[in-house]
């Protein structure tokens, strides 16, 4: 099997193809879905489309470890936005009765 | 083409395809599994980058608690067990094009650019480097980070008990209802 070079050997920018890849899907779910949980599920997949890249750079590029550890924090205000904002989700159907993010608007006049 | 061309193409499918399964899924709990796989997905990219360790926290944290606690919030936020969950979704094709076009550009921004690359060496152990890291360069950020966990979890703790309506929750140590509306 005949495969062009840039093909055959996947580099930094394959992995960078597949972070736009999935920051453009995560930017989808976030603008087109009307369910919080939906909203929160594309914001992880942005968040992990931004790890990605920085692992990407600390193995071919000029970041060292300091690429692993910026992806580990952000592992961890991952963690603790998703139960904040699971929590603020569990507020608002209870109050609302719906998590769809169009019904909420009482601020709005 | 050698074992990793081989893996990363097999799990760019699997990740993008998952992906793309999630953000059209019409079933709310069919989107939560798809998020498993594409997490999945990258932490077996990040093995193959020689990140063993964010690897392991990604599989820990992602699969093993963020997805839990996402299908969590699905069970808690819909009526009864035998109604669809389903969701509603605005705008399809118009937001499909701006974030296709948002992606061709970032995709064509990231090919273009000349990136300083380093030689590709042999992959190594990255624990003793990311323990030693910790405990000198990101001592402060590590303490941070501790302490924002600890809010959030008081916050989430108090927020998600605040839901239920007082009157379902008599105190004992109080006085009785009848004495509490003579108050």
């Amino acid at each position: 099997m005949v495969l062009p070079e840039w093909l055959a050997e996947p580099g930094l920018n394959h992995f960078l193809v597949v972070s736009a890849a999935l920051f453009s899907l995560g930017l989808l779910a976030v603008i087109s879905r009307r369910n919080i949980i939906m909203v929160l599920m594309g914001i992880e997949l942005i968040l992990n489309s931004a790890n990605l890249n920085f692992v990407a750079f600390s193995r071919y590029g000029l970041l060292s470890l300091d690429g692993h550890m910026i992806a580990l924090f952000v592992i961890i205000i991952a963690a603790a936005e998703a139960a904040v904002a699971l929590a603020i989700a569990l507020n608002i159907y209870n109050r609302f009765g719906s998590i769809d993010v169009d019904q909420i608007s009482e601020l709005k006049d | 083409m050698d074992l990793f061309a081989i893996a990363f193409y097999v799990f760019a499918i699997l990740i993008i395809g998952s992906a793309a399964l999630m953000v059209f899924s019409k079933n709310i709990v069919h989107s939560a599994f798809a998020l498993m796989f594409t997490l999945a997905g990258l932490a077996i990219f990040y093995a193959l980058l020689y990140a063993g360790f964010v690897a392991v926290t990604q599989l820990l944290v992602y699969v093993g608690g963020i997805l839990v606690l996402i299908l969590f919030g699905v069970m808690l936020t819909t009526r009864g067990y035998f109604e669809k969950v389903r969701t509603r979704t605005v705008n399809l094709i118009p937001a499909t094009l701006f974030t296709a076009i948002i992606g061709l550009m970032l995709i064509l921004v990231f090919v273009t650019t000349d990136w300083t690359l380093m030689p590709l060496e042999e992959g190594e152990v990255t624990m003793t480097g990311l323990g030693e890291l910790l405990l000198t360069d990101f001592m402060l950020p590590f303490q941070v980070a501790g302490v924002l966990l600890l809010l959030a979890i008081i916050g989430a703790v108090l927020m998600a008990a605040r839901t239920r309506p007082p009157q379902q929750t008599p105190n004992p140590q109080q006085t009785s209802p009848t004495e509490k509306q003579q108050d």
